[in-house]
């Protein structure tokens, strides 16, 4: 029989339809009341005070600013540790590794594995090898830093491998026969065309990195700071730490830490907005369709 | 010139394709390149080392059956006892209230992208999940406890729940976990060959039909492999649960309560500079071994999972 099909089959292929929406439209939700929560809590508190003065016992006072310098500083050191330690991976398994070797398959499964490692434990080994033990760099933004480079080091090298896969073999091909060595092809020809997509993996990296608390508990981020970071070398604090210090807090009648968390929790979100603007900015401005 | 007289010998008939000379310079650029690769390996290894080295040293004072079978932790008391069941029961606990979030809602947005909506759809609903999956952790921990426990818990839905529970970090763990469901359900589930799809729609079959029982059976390996990393991510959460679980060590299984986990454990106490060599800097190690090692082994089954799905259609 060919016709339409049975009301009844329909009927159900159209309530299959709505659960499918119910499922994406309830995780919105959820995204829409958390992002309401947020700025009906915290919109109050974020003004230039907010950003202008340090962490406080009155609530009324208490501002962001070693938080969020120490944020920046953390970034810093993170881009310039996985910028090129990341790319010069990717290269390396991308444009030079004999995929049939079990070692450079090892590296490959390594990587995977440790895209997926619990955060708080990069935080163990930040705190056993960079803050004590053979490095001793102490409870310092450099070892801050460094615990979130190679945290999001994996995102950086995926992202980068994938950027330089998508450049066009007969680009290296076209360099090598006019003579150009391995390594004047990758340079010239590849890392310029892949720039955007590195670009892009990296910031993503970033928004990762800016967000993470656990493993900076772990490596001893401090909680109250009242100074910004003056060097490598200098204690910190971050924004996430601070808004974990601000929902730990007590809260009682006059002093109310809830509104400043959910205004450093509305910084960290413009951040991370901003970030990931310039992420979606990059990728279609710079995109190459070969 | 060289080359004419050797000519005679017949030695250079033959023209070799390699390098005219060795370059030293690409040799070196070569040997930083694997330095930099091999970083990410003394990562692992610098992980491994880190946790058994004190792990060692902590079992050299804590039976290591004591800390496998006793049912009570709690290390920073006198006197001390070390059993982990209770924090590997937290942890099993919030995880499994994660799952039942994040199983369905995961694999129903996967197939709703990947069989239903139409490539617009698609390029608007994707960058929405990116953005939930991108919400730091810290925020969602702020969320379950200022509104999920008293607006929707003990508001909404009238549970009787203390204000630190194991339900809402569950819950609103799941919700954090949806995008890696759906993100890894739904790449297997795209590499399913349109050639099936059609086939049973000639055959007849409703959208329902090829997705639940053609498409689905086909990604199946991917789908586990989605649902398996979703399940290591929550294993490893360490802020929703320290912010909004609370910090007691529990055995009850009724997920109304109070609860610890491995994680929120490694979290609440690394907070103070403790000092190294003491028994609390060594239980870090121990519960963070132990951590690692439930994760790495979900990671390598989802990994092994992924590649099987990929065997086949590529």
């Amino acid at each position: 029989m060919i016709g339409r099909r049975p009301v009844a089959r329909r009927a159900q292929d159209l309530g299959f339809r709505l659960v499918l929406l119910a499922c994406l439209g309830l995780s919105f939700l959820l995204l829409g009341v958390l992002l309401y929560d947020v700025v009906r809590d915290g919109v109050g508190h974020l003004d230039l005070g907010f950003l202008t003065s340090f962490t406080s016992i009155d609530a009324d006072k208490a501002g962001a600013e070693a938080a969020l310098w120490g944020t920046v500083w953390l970034m810093g050191i993170c881009i310039v540790f996985i910028v090129p330690v990341g790319v010069a991976t990717a290269v390396y398994l991308e444009e030079f590794a004999d995929q049939s070797r079990w070692w450079n398959r090892l590296i490959e499964v390594n990587i995977q594995n440790l895209a997926s490692v619990p955060s708080v434990v990069y935080g163990i080994l930040g705190l056993a090898f960079l803050v004590r033990g053979p490095l001793s760099l102490g409870n310092t933004v450099l070892a801050g830093g460094l615990t979130l480079g190679l945290l999001v080091l994996p995102v950086v090298i995926i992202a980068a491998r994938e950027a330089i896969r998508a450049v066009p073999p007969s680009i290296r091909e076209g360099s090598l026969a006019l003579g150009a060595t391995q390594w004047q092809t990758v340079w010239r020809q590849v890392l310029p065309a892949a720039i955007p997509g590195i670009a892009t993996g990296v910031i993503l990296a970033l928004s990762r990195a800016i967000g993470e608390t656990a493993p900076l508990i772990v490596v001893g981020a401090a909680t109250v700071i009242t100074f910004n970071p003056s060097g490598l070398d200098s204690q910190f604090t971050a924004l996430p730490i601070q808004i974990f210090d601000w929902i730990s807090r007590a809260s009682n009648d006059v002093n109310d830490y809830r509104p400043l968390a959910a205004a450093g929790i509305l910084l960290l979100m413009i951040l991370l907005l901003l970030m990931n603007s310039a992420a979606i900015w990059l990728r279609n401005r710079y995109e190459q369709k070969w | 010139m060289e080359a004419a007289s050797t000519t005679a010998a017949g030695a250079r008939a033959v023209p070799t394709l390699g390098p005219a000379r060795r370059r030293w310079g690409e040799q070196l650029i070569k040997a930083l390149l694997v330095l930099a690769a091999l970083l990410s390996v003394l990562t692992t290894t610098g992980i491994v080392v880190a946790l058994l080295r004190e792990t060692v040293d902590f079992f050299g004072s804590v039976g290591v059956w004591e800390f496998l079978s006793q049912a009570k932790w709690s290390p920073l008391f006198e006197p001390p006892s070390f059993g982990v069941r209770p924090l590997v029961v937290g942890t099993l606990l919030t995880t499994a209230v994660a799952m039942v979030v994040a199983t369905p809602l995961g694999l129903g947005a996967a197939i709703y992208l990947s069989e239903y909506a139409r490539p617009g759809v698609r390029r608007t609903i994707k960058p929405v999940l990116e953005v939930l999956a991108g919400v730091p952790t810290i925020v969602f921990g702020y969320f379950a406890l200022t509104f999920f426990t008293p607006e929707i818990l003990q508001g909404l839905l009238g549970v009787e729940v203390s204000i630190f529970n194991a339900l809402a970090a569950g819950i609103v763990m799941g919700f954090m976990i949806v995008p890696t469901v759906a993100s890894v359900s739904e790449d297997a589930m795209s590499a399913v060959p349109q050639s099936l799809r059609e086939g049973a729609f000639g055959l007849g079959a409703s959208r329902l039909q090829v997705s639940l029982r053609v498409v689905f059976p086909a990604a199946l390996s991917g789908i586990v492999a989605g649902v398996i990393l979703g399940v290591s991510r929550a294993i490893g959460e360490t802020m929703i649960v320290l912010i909004a679980a609370g910090q007691i060590a529990s055995n009850s299984l009724d997920p109304r309560d109070p609860h610890y986990t491995l994680a929120s454990f490694i979290g609440a106490t690394a907070k103070g500079d403790i000092p190294t060599g003491s028994i609390e800097y060594k239980t870090i190690f121990a519960v963070g071994t132990l951590l690692f090692v439930l994760t790495l082994v979900m990671n390598l089954i989802s990994i092994r999972f992924v590649r099987r799905f990929r065997q086949v259609y590529e």
